[in-house]
């Protein structure tokens, strides 16, 4: 069992998702409650990586954050090394693959607070942010919940973007799905299953203590 | 606020439909004074008022309370709804889901203004929620509410912030009838302790009859007619106003005396009996309703007849309606009698001649005006 690469992984997805969690939700905002007639074409490029092959993605993380891109001199120039095969560089290709993931239940959460409420609350003297941290917020716990574990356990599981940003370093960049590749690739078919097996009960575990935790919300709800 | 402010809603609003809703008002708003705003359904009645909240911009034009400027499109002017002070009641309450009742209505007042009041011992909220009756629903969430009680939820919630003018859009169509009745007088009651004055979209005459002051009938987009309950409905400005607001004589009364079932009216001095339908006690104002139809005219009053009522009148004018004519009457308040060609022949009725009118006490309906 190749507990390295389970640590980064688990250490890889909590951050991403902390960072999704900061990112989307202001994003998701600006989404739904923006009337700029473009705003589709944010939608679209939050939704891509739904539909663009890792490898692709992956790709053009690498030439972004590379020593021949300005952020990546501009990152290297401050830290004193480069970001490709590095834990951040990993996140940063992490938060990319998962946005929609956390993006879209945000969004789709937020837009189904009815309306009125929102007016309710704009009559009553409160601010739109205020109103959003008030009602918005505290209405779409369902939502963030499931965009949390959606992210949490897509970048657990991500394999192509890790392999073009991150290569294959041990306790750096080698993340329990290259782990398995790995095993795989040199026969320890036994490495392999068990590695496997951990990450499909990991998996399943979240999803389903989140689905229970949300039909508890859900009946509470509506009782 | 000041007593002499007055409201100015001169705006245009174009619908893809094609449907414009372009009024012109302006009427000056007392405290505790409801303007009504009345007319058929897809008016434009919640337009209007949603501007006035500052819920929907208008394509053009103005809206403005005392001399605070809130919508002017022409000058670039925006208020947005949070520092306009208005209190918004929705046909449905539209409470907070999650918060429990008493945090519902303090949703809207600062939290300093919540602490200090507590620490100096009164209740700011006290006066709202005894009035409406939630005291006892402090602790409930929205969801454990009956429809009734939710409105009035909805209703302390709108008033804590004490808005400088409160909107309320149809607020008790929703309501089973007993308590859309209490809800109403005690809305009145609330107004006019606070001091709030109130603007009422509703559809229903009986509403507009026992809440309204003013009244603003809209029809198509437009304000028709504007004026007190009273002279818009015994004066409506032209036919379409007339049949929005119902074939009836809309007559301001005094209940005198109750007794055996029977209610005795003073209307403008005349006397004027009345079935009681529901328990209306002496001294209060009232608006009398009769329709055209129940008003038979007699050359001299019979000894015996079921009517209870015979007025002594004296023709104004007889308009010709096809086969009816509407006959105008003067009895000490206007009244208009519909009668056919046949019996205005055989009573030989001409402007000026002396007729009795006859009413059952069971064909006027009654409105109370809540105080």
């Amino acid at each position: 069992m190749d507990w390295a690469a389970l640590w980064l992984s688990v250490r890889l997805a909590t951050t991403t998702t902390l960072v999704l969690l900061a990112i989307g939700i202001p994003i998701a905002y600006w989404i739904v409650f923006s009337t700029r007639r473009w705003k589709f074409l944010v939608e679209a490029v939050v939704a891509l990586p739904l539909v663009l092959p890792p490898t692709v993605l992956g790709f053009y993380v690498l030439m972004a954050i590379g020593p021949l891109s300005p952020l990546g001199r501009a990152y290297s120039s401050l830290v004193g090394h480069g970001l490709p095969f590095t834990f951040e560089g990993l996140l940063i290709a992490s938060v990319l693959y998962s946005l929609p993931f956390a993006v879209q239940p945000f969004s789709a959460e937020f837009a189904s607070v009815d309306r009125r409420l929102l007016e309710a609350s704009f009559s009553l003297g409160v601010s739109r942010l205020t109103t959003f941290r008030r009602v918005v917020l505290p209405l779409s716990v369902r939502g963030l919940v499931t965009g949390v574990v959606l992210s949490f356990a897509h970048t657990l599981g991500e394999f192509g973007v890790v392999l073009m940003v991150g290569g294959n370093l041990p306790g750096v960049t080698r993340t329990v799905s290259i782990s398995i590749y790995d095993s795989v690739q040199s026969l320890d078919y036994a490495a392999a299953s068990r590695t496997s097996l951990l990450l499909l009960m990991l998996s399943f575990i979240i999803l389903a203590s989140t689905y229970a935790l949300q039909r508890s919300v859900w009946i509470r709800a509506r009782r | 606020m000041d007593s002499r402010a007055s409201l100015t809603v001169h705006t245009e609003r174009r619908f893809a439909s094609g449907f414009t809703v372009s009024p012109a008002l302006e009427t000056p708003v007392s405290p505790g004074s409801i303007l009504v705003l009345f007319g058929p359904s897809a008016a434009g009645k919640t337009t209007i008022l949603r501007q006035i909240a500052g819920l929907d911009r208008p394509d053009r034009g103005r809206v403005q309370l005392g001399d605070e400027v809130w919508c002017d499109v022409e000058r670039d002017l925006w208020q947005p709804p949070q520092i306009r002070r208005v209190g918004v009641v929705f046909q449905e309450p539209m409470l907070f889901p999650h918060l429990t009742v008493s945090r519902n209505v303090t949703y809207g007042v600062r939290p300093q203004v919540r602490r200090r009041d507590g620490t100096s011992g009164s209740d700011p909220f006290e006066e709202i929620e005894t009035i409406l009756n939630t005291a006892d629903l402090r602790n409930r969430f929205p969801r454990e509410l009956s429809g009734g009680e939710a409105q009035r939820v909805a209703l302390a919630r709108a008033l804590a912030p004490r808005p400088r003018l409160l909107l309320m859009d149809e607020p008790f169509a929703a309501l089973d009838a007993p308590t859309r009745v209490r809800l109403r007088r005690d809305v009145r009651a609330l107004l006019r302790r606070t001091g709030t004055p109130a603007v009422l979209v509703t559809h229903d005459r009986t509403e507009a009859l026992a809440m309204g002051d003013t009244v603003a009938v809209v029809i198509g987009g437009r304000i028709r007619q504007l004026g007190s309950i009273s002279e818009v409905f015994s004066h409506p400005a032209d036919v379409d106003v007339a049949a929005s607001l119902g074939v009836e004589a809309v007559l301001p009364a005094r209940i005198t005396a109750a007794a055996d079932g029977l209610l005795t009216l003073s209307v403008n001095g005349v006397e004027l009996h009345v079935a009681q339908r529901e328990p209306m006690p002496p001294g209060i104002e009232v608006y009398a309703c009769i329709r055209a139809e129940d008003v038979t005219l007699e050359l001299r009053s019979p000894a015996h007849a079921s009517a209870r009522n015979h007025l002594s009148a004296r023709v104004t004018a007889i308009a010709s309606e096809g086969p009816i004519e509407r006959v105008s009457l003067d009895c000490g308040f206007v009244l208009d009698a519909l009668i056919t060609r046949r019996s205005r022949e055989e009573l030989q009725l001409v402007a000026g001649a002396a007729v009795t009118a006859a009413i059952k006490a069971t064909s006027v309906h009654l409105v109370a005006r809540y105080a």
